[in-house]
């Protein structure tokens, strides 16, 4: 159904569709110079990962690429390329704008499913086990505080942040 | 008494009592007075930013707003809930409309986001309400001939403009707060470069690759031990050599201590009340050195 065209406009909306999220703001101001990949942990040991070539990419409308891809996975979210951009660009925040987009389009990686699931359920992505909680008497620690767990899960609602994870569960 | 609410987190108290009991008992001797509040929840660090920044910054600013109520600062330890909460702090103090759209979303939880308190590391507690004048008195255990190569990690430094903690290109808190133990803070290749702790369960093999390089470099240098401020950081070094040692057949043997850790044992805390066998890496080298 006319999927030309619906690719047209894709590539059309997809730079204001990342552009208008949180983190995305600061996307066109980019002129490609490389600070970001040569500032790169990342990109030195692999070359599926460059944050100068998927702002690119971006920024010429290729959202299947960009979203279902690995890539935007791979930044380890040290901020160096943030810190050193001479156009300001907000890379790392970019790529954090991107990885959201991904996640409403169902592209998501499981250890992030996991890190999800595990904040509806208890109100920390790293779970106490009771072990833990018991053992923290005869270590001369306090006792843990119960997590706000039902205000959490309030505020989930109010942000979608608990239907992402249900359009993961039934996909 | 200087009197702070601790933002624990998740992963200290799921995984690393060491930090846990090594911070808290140094604090407590120096003065500081940590208070446990009811209801924090996960900080919403990096792994929950790529998920949804909106929601991450919303649950941030709930926490801050229940250090609000009970009228105190909020203190970190975990690098990823300083990243977090102090970058929601001063982003919603200083921008009006974002800060409106948060505080809708908090409504609904019964909260309002005031912007009243601060969110800092705990080495900006050791800075600025103990003092390095009265750290370096209260060392009763210097730890002299003790080669300690620092280790920042990311996000206690980065994003600069929001977390404020120190020159993100050359920073020196850390290897001040190491000298004023008596130890030597080593310079080593790549000192600010990630550990790769947040690509691991994603890329182990590129986490491990950044990790090596890291126990690689302050081997060289000759460092006794790695000194850190973040559990991801800890996990990605210490853990991360037993797989580096099966994966790579390289064994570093590089005790990875904590801050905090060194810092308690200088102040004369006795290392059996501090669960150092939570390490992977042996730490009796550096036991033995202080002793």
């Amino acid at each position: 159904m006319g999927s030309a065209k619906d690719e047209k406009s894709a590539s059309l909306t997809f730079p204001n569709a990342v552009r208008s999220r949180l983190g995305g703001e600061t996307i066109s101001l980019c002129y490609q110079c490389g600070t970001c990949a040569s500032s790169c942990p990342v990109a030195k040991i692999t070359a599926s990962f460059n944050p100068r070539e998927l702002i690119k990419l971006s920024l010429l409308g290729e959202k299947d690429e960009v979203i279902s891809g690995d890539a935007i996975w791979l930044c380890c979210s040290c901020y160096n390329c943030q810190e050193r951009c001479p156009q300001k660009v907000e890379i790392a925040d970019i790529m954090y704008a991107l990885r959201n987009i991904a996640f409403k389009e169902g592209y998501i990686p499981d250890i992030y499913s996991e890190f999800a699931s595990a904040l509806l359920d208890d109100g920390r992505i790293v779970k106490v086990s009771r072990f833990m909680e018991k053992r923290r008497p005869s270590l001369g620690l306090p006792p843990l505080q119960p997590t706000g767990v039902d205000d959490l899960r309030k505020i989930l609602s109010a942000t979608g942040f608990d239907k992402l994870q249900k359009k993961d569960e039934t996909s | 008494m200087t009197s702070y609410a601790l933002f624990l987190g998740c992963t200290i108290p799921a995984r690393q009592p060491n930090y846990e009991l090594s911070a808290r008992k140094a604090l407590a001797k120096l003065g500081i007075k940590l208070v446990d509040l009811d209801n924090l929840t996960c900080c919403c660090p990096p792994p929950v930013q790529s998920v949804d920044l909106e929601t991450s910054l919303a649950v941030a600013a709930y926490n801050i707003c229940l250090a609000e109520e009970a009228n105190l600062d909020l203190v970190t330890l975990c690098s990823g809930c300083f990243e977090s909460l102090a970058m929601a702090n001063v982003m919603l103090k200083s921008d009006g409309e974002l800060k409106t759209k948060i505080n809708g979303i908090l409504g609904q939880a019964g909260k309002e986001f005031l912007g009243s308190k601060e969110v800092k590391h705990y080495l900006q507690v050791l800075m600025e309400d103990v003092g390095i004048d009265h750290l370096r008195k209260s060392v009763s255990k210097p730890l002299s001939g003790l080669k300690v190569a620092a280790f920042y990690g990311c996000h206690a430094l980065r994003p600069s403009e929001h977390l404020k903690l120190d020159d993100p290109e050359r920073p020196s808190i850390l290897e001040k707060v190491i000298e004023t133990l008596g130890a030597e803070s080593v310079e080593y290749r790549n000192k600010l470069k990630c550990c790769g702790g947040l690509l691991r369960g994603y890329s182990d093999d590129l986490a491990l690759e950044l990790a090596r390089e890291k126990l690689a470099n302050t081997s060289k240098a000759g460092a006794d031990c790695i000194a850190t401020l973040c559990p991801f950081c800890f996990v990605a070094l210490d853990i991360g050599q037993i797989q580096i040692r099966s994966q790579f057949n390289e064994a570093y043997d590089m005790p990875v201590l904590h801050y905090s850790e060194l810092l308690a044992l200088a102040l004369g805390i006795d290392p059996e009340e501090l669960e150092l066998k939570t390490h992977k890496v042996k730490t009796d080298k550096v036991i033995g050195k202080i002793r």
